[in-house]
């Protein structure tokens, strides 16, 4: 065990202070547990079919396409800090970009992974690149989506290779070297695709005529959604980023960003948050007044359907929008930390609640004038599934935190805020 | 587009009885899959039952059969399908499903206003010895893909066999009749070709009596369907009328 721990230990940046390898072990085996949980539950699916989860012809898309709209939006702060701090040049965001890296690059691998899950046939993903419908917003996605993984990945690998025993070989190091000027041009590349898939994402229901509660008019190709998901998805992002970056050091028991840093995110956050709300009330008037009456489909009786009522639209707009809004962009709210992050985890509950409306209650309500109002709860495969997801998450945190420079050192040495 | 096929079903002579369902699985070699559920199941025609929501002596009730409508503008299930694995027959204006192309994603499913389109969440089987009445002219679908009535494609391609053996370029519509309709003991469910202005269904679809479901989301089906009761042509739109025109596309 000594030996163990010798040999972890080289593998951590010298002048790092890391849990002991048991420690660390203990913190990883319940992950380890819901990730092997996930994968099995995975395999059942890909093995029996889709049988295995309690989606259905009226139902045909559930907990995991929520899901991956969630984690995708959650994770736009990779793309977006990666735009403020190399094309629009916001230094002081550079502590949390590696962060931003790895959070970005759990939540778009853990999507597509889930979306492979999802598909009937998944040996069949190809086919999109190969019979691309342009006409299709799933395209787009698969497109963009695709692209920007391979865009984390080389934003991942100079991380990688800053590891303390990979450093030691010298072609890593030139190839590090040699990547890590790229990353800027990476970064635009990344805000290029980043702005369209998560757009498409948001057209994805958007274009449903099919679907009066969720189709929008809008421009040009694009349904109102399209805007709107990219706006919450950047407003949110680096909302996520702090509260992550707030969560792994209350994990450690360090401070690993600079003090001010998460009143910064805060202020973008908020800043963003309130353009988001009021292009959402906009978009949600036309809806109510013209796009869903010119379909023959009265709009306030979409909130008749309980549970879903129109508090839901409430929620969404006041409690989880303008309001966590309020209170990151005021200095004098912001300024307390636990107003701070209960306003970032606000903001992401809302983004949370917004594609659970487009995707789930759009699937509930009923079109056809004899049909009824439906209901759908997951099946235990398709919750341990995306448990898997989280658990990969958390494990490729903790394994990136306790190996790689993912912060870099604060200036005056690190502080303890408690504990170890 | 040289024909527009559809259908025209008179929902006044539909008795229920479900035939039409029953030649739709046994043309298109639908399985029987007795562990589905009513909303796993695969039944590309499938009759509902309708009521006015009355009770007692005023309470009316008829049977819709819901199949794909073929719609013809900006058809939501093939802008959808990121693989273009949906297209519509510009020869036949019918909404061709290619299952051999299919991911399985079921985007379309999500995108169909009339919910027409059953994804196959099991494979297929059939009790020993019921596979030697398949019909040899329709593939079996295989799991994880969406299937869809396709008017009785294969029917069509006997017709166009029939025409070029004869020499003609044309079908003769007699030679192309669709299960359900062929089965219908009371000729509810009528077929013909919508762009030809003497086909008595063209003249049946533009009667006072024929309606569409849902035409003002403007997708253009062409699946029609004819009652002379003012409850049951209520059905055929949401009960508001907003007096707003939104122009699409």
């Amino acid at each position: 065990m000594a030996s163990a721990a010798l040999a972890d230990r080289s593998w951590i940046a010298r002048g790092e202070e890391r849990a002991s390898l048991p420690r660390f072990l203990l913190w990883l085996a319940p992950w380890t547990l819901l990730l092997a949980l996930g994968v099995y539950a995975a395999g059942l699916c890909l093995y029996h079919g889709l049988n295995q989860t309690n989606m259905d012809n009226r139902f045909a898309f559930g907990l995991w396409i929520y899901l991956d709209l969630s984690i995708i939006a959650l994770g736009a702060g990779a793309f977006f800090t990666g735009f403020l701090v190399y094309i629009l040049k916001r230094a002081e965001l550079k502590p949390i970009l590696n962060t931003a890296v790895v959070v970005g690059l759990i939540c778009y691998s853990g999507a597509v992974a889930i979306l492979m899950v999802d598909v009937g046939q998944p040996l069949r993903a190809w086919f999109t690149f190969w019979h691309p419908n342009t006409h299709s917003m799933l395209t787009e996605v698969t497109f963009c989506i695709s692209c920007y993984l391979l865009v984390l990945c080389l934003e991942y690998i100079p991380l990688l290779l800053r590891n303390r025993q990979l450093r030691k070989l010298p072609s890593f190091l030139v190839f590090e070297h040699q990547l890590h000027k790229l990353v800027p041009v990476l970064a635009g590349v990344g805000t290029f695709l980043s702005f369209f898939h998560q757009g498409s994402l948001g057209g994805l229901y958007g274009v449903l005529r099919g679907r009066p509660f969720a189709f929008r008019q809008g421009f040009f190709i694009w349904p109102s959604t399209f805007f709107l998901f990219i706006l919450s998805a950047i407003a949110t992002g680096p909302s996520f980023l702090m509260l992550i970056a707030a969560a792994a050091e209350k994990v450690s028991g360090r401070q690993l960003v600079p003090a001010d840093l998460p009143r910064r995110l805060g202020f973008i956050s908020g800043v963003l948050l309130g353009i988001y709300v009021a292009a959402k009330c906009v978009d949600t008037l036309i809806w109510l007044n013209v796009t869903s009456p010119a379909e023959g489909f009265a709009p306030w009786e979409f909130y008749t359907y309980k549970p879903f009522g129109t508090y839901l639209l409430f929620a969404e707009i006041v409690l989880f929008g303008l309001l966590p809004a309020f209170l990151l962009t005021f200095r004098k709210t912001a300024g307390r930390r636990g107003i701070l992050l209960t306003a970032a985890a606000m903001a992401c509950g809302g983004v949370l609640l917004n594609r659970f409306v487009l995707t789930v209650q759009t699937l509930a309500l009923p079109t056809l004038p004899f049909d009824q109002f439906l209901q759908y709860t997951p099946s235990w495969q398709e919750l341990a599934s995306f448990g898997g997801v989280l658990a990969y998450g958390v494990i490729l945190y903790s394994l990136s935190y306790r190996y790689l420079p993912l912060f870099a050192p604060l200036k005056g040495g690190d502080t303890h805020v408690s504990g170890n | 587009m040289s024909a527009r096929y559809g259908m025209v079903i008179d929902l006044d002579r539909c008795t229920g009885c479900g035939s039409c369902m029953m030649a739709c699985a046994a043309e298109n070699n639908v399985p029987p899959l007795p562990q589905a559920t009513a909303r796993t199941g695969l039944t590309p025609l499938l009759v509902r039952k309708i009521s006015n929501k009355k009770e007692g002596a005023a309470r009316r009730e008829a049977f819709i059969p819901i199949m794909c409508m073929h719609c013809e503008h900006e058809t939501p299930c093939v802008r959808v399908c990121p693989q273009q694995a949906v297209e519509v027959d510009r020869a036949t204006g019918i909404v061709m499903q290619m299952p051999q192309r299919c991911l399985g994603c079921r985007y379309c499913m999500t995108a169909c206003p009339y919910h027409a389109r059953y994804f196959n969440w099991w494979d297929p089987a059939w009790p020993a010895g019921m596979e030697k009445s398949l019909n040899p002219g329709v593939a079996v679908r295989m799991r994880g893909v969406v299937e869809k009535c396709n008017l009785c494609h294969a029917r069509y391609h006997s017709a166009k066999e029939k025409a070029a053996a004869a020499g003609r370029r044309e079908i003769d519509l007699a030679d192309y009749v669709p299960a359900c309709v062929e089965a219908c003991p009371t000729s509810a469910i009528r077929f013909g070709n919508l762009a030809d202005k003497n086909d008595p269904v063209y003249r049946e679809a533009n009667s006072p009596d024929a309606f569409r479901l849902l035409a003002r989301l403007g997708t253009e089906p062409k699946v029609y369907f004819k009652s002379k009761e003012a409850w049951v042509k209520a059905l055929a739109e949401p009960t508001f009328t907003g007096k707003t025109e939104v122009k699409h596309g």
